[in-house]
């Protein structure tokens, strides 16, 4: 049984759940995941700085009606990460039904 | 982990997924209510321009001084009402879910609908400017069609079928030129009640 893939990265649900949104949109800004995920600012921050560590998302700050605004976006390294997690995911599920 | 942590897992991954990307705060009950305020717009309009008598005779022509002005009114506020219950209804139920209507996906949605929807209206207007009243219904069917096929993908999947039906309507309206109120009323006054009770039975 290959678990290469696996990612403990992503066994925090917080962290796995803001990859899912950025593998599903191009971009999310810091309100709007903390509005969707139900996470305190200090939790939030705190993962998306792992994510960002680990090279897996881009961060872009701006101000919009002179208030900060930051967005993140996926990069190609997260984006494959995320994706061999998913993998080993499935493997796991193939491997119980065996 | 086991298989049942696995799933939920997954779960998870596809519900974020979907609630970042789709906005499924649009009510169901809402779209019938618009429906209904469609048909009561066009039974104005009908009793506007065929009066009470038989079928067969009309009052007035649409081209008659006055009845476009009327048309038009009624036209603006069926728009303004469905516009305020759509709105506050799916305030409703966002917050029932603990979320906001002015979100990453309502924004992509709204200005995937902008352009035809802007451009359907703006055609609208300038062929009432020019006299072209024949082509209204059909015109606002088409482009409201085409905004709804466009913003589909950041919403509930049946509002594409509902735009599809639309346009379809909008073509047929054209082809019988005099029944453009009964495709108008079928399109945004039906349609929108039956897309309703799917997703109201489907979704809530």
């Amino acid at each position: 049984m290959d678990l290469s893939l696996y990612n403990k990265i992503f066994e925090n649900r917080l962290r796995l759940q803001i990859m899912s949104i950025l593998m599903a949109n191009e971009f999310y800004d810091f309100s709007s995941l903390k509005e969707l995920l139900d996470a305190t600012d200090g939790n939030l921050a705190s993962n998306l700085k792992t994510l960002e560590k680990e090279g897996y998302l881009t961060v872009e700050k701006s101000f919009v009606d002179r208030k900060p605004n930051t967005r993140y976006m996926k990069t190609d390294k997260g984006r494959k990460a995320f994706e061999n997690h998913l993998i080993a995911l499935e493997n796991l599920i193939k491997q119980q039904y065996k | 982990m086991d298989q049942k942590d696995l799933i939920k897992e997954i779960g998870h991954i596809r519900s974020m997924m979907e609630k970042s990307s789709k906005f499924l705060s649009i009510s169901g009950l809402s779209a019938v209510l618009i429906g209904v305020y469609a048909l009561l717009g066009a039974s104005l309009a009908y009793l506007k321009v065929y009066g009470f008598g038989k079928l067969a005779y009309r009052d007035h022509y649409v081209t008659d001084d006055g009845i476009v002005h009327y048309l038009i009114v009624v036209a603006v506020l069926v728009l303004l009402a469905s516009l305020v219950t759509g709105v506050l209804m799916a305030r409703r139920k966002a917050k029932r879910a603990k979320q906001t209507i002015w979100n990453p996906a309502s924004k992509s949605m709204l200005f995937a609908m902008a352009v035809p929807l802007v451009t359907g209206g703006l055609l609208a207007i300038l062929l009432i400017v020019k006299g072209y009243l024949a082509l209204i219904a059909s015109i606002l069917l088409l482009f409201y069609g085409l905004a709804l096929v466009n913003g589909s993908m950041y919403t509930f999947k049946e509002v594409r079928w509902l735009g599809i039906l639309k346009i379809g309507l909008g073509l047929l309206a054209l082809l019988f030129p005099g029944y453009g109120l009964w495709f108008w009323m079928a399109g945004f006054g039906f349609l929108h009640i039956i897309y309703g009770f799917i997703v109201y039975k489907k979704y809530e």
